[in-house]
């Protein structure tokens, strides 16, 4: 009999913002290929349509169950979402309850804190109907559901961790999710930390003990027809630089504008793209202007899966200048989109990404040199597509899947 | 009768420091003294100190029956000349003992030969004469940079007179003849002394492997092997780094102890003997002849010149840097030349090899770079700050104060004071996938 996974995820693509979706939905795919059942439980404001359970179990809000693929999703009413804080909640939460038209009672948690601890008791109510042999919860806002359904079941619970308060908070922790996220990490039989940098983190920040914590690095999916398809460069005799993710101080895309700076100071055939969303984007276009580079410097905004594509087709270099990043995703897609990247030294990728060129974030002179040598050096562009897009085609989520298979059979008590 | 020819390599490059982009046109240091010192200064201590008084120790002990062949870079002389000038006291008198032969070989340990002949004669005659000063003899047996052979390079050093040539032993050139007999090029009659790799490479690369079937190697087990040979052999060459000692092997390993046993015992046997390279190839007539149009070395387990030249990084950056030879010489600025030159040390192609990088591996070691495009980043960028310097003359000025950086795009309107861009002829700004 194949081995069950009741799994809480916040975010999936298509419906996804960041890395967490891609790694979820890379991890899942994996597991099926390796025979494992997933049902992956996820949080989805509902349309206005009164919430029916589709397994006609009372008292539970679920949008449906679907089967995708080999996967069955079964999808809350909830509006959780991944990156928001406590303001930004709200603001969703209201224009949610716009669009259902407002009505007379709002099922959903008053705030952050409360949604999260509503949408642990419907995955108690869940964790009873589904058959399952284990539990494998993702990121802080899932782990309480988690623990509910770990208590409700009897059956062991895996946490995942994809970043902490202090990647995404520096030194400033919210208290309530630092709060939730170490009891997850208390409460669970295993922990997964996507890169040894985050292990660190979960040990010294946690007080984990280090052998409850494995390693999975997360991968790359591969589409074989990238390989053969044209970069898509504008051939307008600039070059382009690329920063692509979310705008945030995690990201680091500050330390990215003032290379910029350094680098038009020295060559000014550059143009630089900084492609995304966050709550740093008010700061970095008016950073952007006292820097006297405005005009060197693009916003885009958020892109869909296929604008990102395009994005990284089109640059000459992808940046990545996280201040703290649990692993990092991007610089693997870079990679297969044929364009050669810069990688932080605080991230979790450059543990296993090896052909790339790698600076310490705060070091901008560092980053605008390696930029400038790039653009400059053909030659050296070239031969970091060439073995770059090679070494991250040995990279799979099947590997990634593999680990996470044996860790469910370690938890599970036998082989 | 087997005669045991026992060569050391000795080579350190002047590594470069992390020269940025924003250095060019401003400093003209380029080579990181720090690291070189330290380098020089525990490789001197672990190996090369303790293995000259060993060396030493055991001519005197077996009057001068015991013999041993270096070659010693230029590069390496002048830096244990600034950081470790015992270094040098300890070879000279290694020479004073008549016992010890200095191979020639390009000052700079280059690779000169496949990009400029002119050049490559050139640093071997200044080679030939730095090891005239130091250690009063003229060198007869040319060995080229990590043992690069083939029939071209045979022919050009017979013509310039040498007695003797060292190469590798390389299976897919002996095919099933032996390296323990001496043999000619096939279109020339230098002797060629072959490396019997096996047996050299059992001490440089085997000696501490535990999973070695032959581990742990005596001094007994290693002179049985010599003599095993008596009979179907009548030369043994044993050619390795001297870092072998201390450095790569650990004095913890033992092989400081092995060393001074095996040789005392290979001379137990009547019809064993030491011999330099010189007086093995005045000794031996070639036995056959050998063709090798293709080039070997002794490096990897290609033996071929793989570590050193085919990605796009290797071969740009040694484009641009021969593209400037004349260039270099017509300025007649020595510092600016002796620079270029030490540009030209094989290290530096050697670190930006990345056959094995994603693995992580052999070309660590000594190799202050994080990548093999770091190296690659710093070669080049010293190498654009150089040709700035050609082209404001010797006293380094630029006229206008400004270094303009240029790229492919507009390379035809490339500015006196501009970048050179290194890479393939421009072809716009699309990269060849």
């Amino acid at each position: 009999m194949s081995l069950r996974v009741l799994m809480f995820g916040w975010e999936f693509p298509p419906f996804s913002s960041g890395g967490l979706g891609t790694a979820c939905k890379g991890l899942t795919d994996g597991l099926s290929q390796k025979g494992v059942k997933v049902t992956f439980v996820i949080p989805k404001a509902s349309g206005g349509t009164s919430s029916v359970s589709s397994s006609g179990a009372p008292g539970i809000q679920l949008i449906g169950a679907d089967q995708v693929g080999d996967m069955k999703v079964i999808e809350v009413d909830s509006v959780l979402r991944g990156y928001v804080n406590a303001e930004q909640y709200h603001e969703h939460m209201m224009t949610v309850l716009n669009r259902q038209g407002h009505p007379a009672t709002s099922l959903y948690g008053k705030d952050l804190h409360q949604e999260v601890l509503r949408y642990a008791e419907i995955a108690k109510r869940i964790a009873l109907l589904e058959d399952f042999d284990v539990i494998h919860a993702h990121d802080w806002m899932t782990y309480q559901a988690g623990i509910n359904a770990k208590e409700a079941s009897g059956k062991p619970l895996v946490v995942h961790v994809h970043a902490t308060e202090f990647d995404r908070s520096g030194d400033n922790p919210n208290q309530a999710v630092y709060a939730l996220e170490k009891m997850g990490m208390e409460r669970a039989d295993r922990i997964i930390a996507v890169s040894s940098y985050t292990k660190g983190i979960i040990t010294d920040r946690y007080g984990i003990p280090p052998d409850k914590v494995a390693v999975v690095h997360n991968a790359v999916a591969h589409n074989h027809n990238q390989e053969h398809r044209p970069p898509a460069s504008i051939n307008d005799g600039m070059k382009t630089v690329l920063f692509l993710g979310r705008i945030t101080m995690q990201k680091g895309p500050d330390y990215f504008l003032y290379a910029a700076k350094r680098v038009l100071d020295f060559f000014p055939h550059v143009r630089f793209v900084v492609a995304g969303s966050g709550d740093m984007e008010r700061f970095m276009i008016d950073k952007a202007a006292s820097l006297g580079i405005a005009d060197r410097v693009l916003f885009t905004g958020f892109l869909s899966a296929e604008q990102t594509e395009q994005a990284y087709r089109m640059a000459d270099l992808y940046v990545l200048p996280s201040v703290s990043e649990p692993f990092g995703i991007t610089p693997l897609e870079s990679l297969t989109n044929g364009t050669p990247v810069i990688i932080s030294r605080q991230s979790g990728v450059s543990e296993v990404l090896k052909n790339c060129l790698k600076v310490d974030f705060w070091d901008i002179d560092d980053m605008a040199s390696k930029m400038l040598s790039v653009l400059k050096y053909p030659a050296l562009e070239n031969q970091l597509v060439d073995d770059g897009r090679q070494e991250v085609s040995r990279m799979s989520w099947e590997d990634s899947a593999e680990k996470c298979l044996s860790i469910y059979q370690q938890v599970r008590g036998f082989p | 009768m087997v005669d045991i020819s026992l060569y050391f390599q000795v080579h350190q490059p002047y590594r470069l420091r992390r020269y940025s982009v924003f250095d060019i046109g401003k400093s003209r240091d380029y080579f990181d003294k720090k690291k070189n010192e330290e380098i020089i200064s525990r490789v001197a201590k672990k190996c090369y100190l303790p293995s000259n008084r060993l060396m030493l120790d055991l001519i005197n002990e077996t009057d001068g029956a015991f013999k041993v062949a270096y070659s010693i870079t230029g590069t390496a002389m002048e830096q244990f000349a600034s950081f470790e000038p015992r270094v040098i006291d300890s070879f000279q008198e290694l020479a004073d003992t008549g016992k010890v032969e200095f191979l020639s070989e390009t000052y700079y340990h280059s690779l000169a030969f496949l990009h400029s002949q002119d050049e490559f004669k050139e640093q071997i005659r200044q080679h030939r004469k730095m090891i005239q000063a130091n250690f009063h003899q003229t060198p007869s047996v040319f060995r080229n940079t990590e043992l690069i052979y083939n029939n071209a390079i045979a022919s050009l050093i017979e013509k310039m007179g040498y007695k003797g040539m060292l190469a590798e032993g390389a299976d897919h050139v002996l095919g099933w003849r032996s390296p323990n007999f001496v043999y000619r090029p096939a279109h020339g009659s230098i002797p060629l002394l072959l490396k019997n790799y096996k047996l050299s490479d059992d001490i440089a690369f085997r000696f501490s492997n535990h999973s070695w079937k032959e581990f742990p190697l005596t001094a007994e087990k290693y002179a049985s092997w010599i003599n095993a040979i008596n009979g179907n052999g009548r030369v043994v060459n044993l050619f390795m780094d001297y870092e072998t000692l201390g450095e790569h092997q650990w004095a913890q390993t033992g092989i400081f102890k092995f060393f001074r046993a095996w040789p005392r015992l290979v001379l137990k046997h009547p019809d064993n003997s030491f011999q330099n390279p010189g007086e093995v190839a005045t000794k031996h007539r070639p036995e056959a002849g050998l063709d090798v149009p293709q080039l070997i070395s002794w490096a990897d387990l290609e033996r071929d010149l793989s570590a050193w030249q085919g990605n796009q990084i290797q071969d740009a950056a040694m484009k641009e840097l021969y593209a400037v030879e004349r260039l270099v010489k017509a300025s007649k600025d020595k510092a600016l030349l002796d620079s270029w030159r030490r540009l030209q040390t094989s290290d530096h192609f050697y670190y930006m090899c990345t056959k094995y990088f994603a693995d992580g591996d052999v070309h660590k070691y000594f190799n202050p770079y994080d990548s093999p495009y770091d190296c690659f980043i710093a070669f080049m960028n010293v190498l654009n700050d150089l040709i700035i310097r050609l082209k404001t003359g010797r006293d380094g000025q630029i006229s206008d104060g400004q270094v303009t950086f240029t790229t492919e795009a507009d390379a035809d309107t490339l500015p006196v004071n501009g970048f050179m861009i290194s890479g393939e002829p421009s072809r716009g700004l699309g990269r060849s996938r």
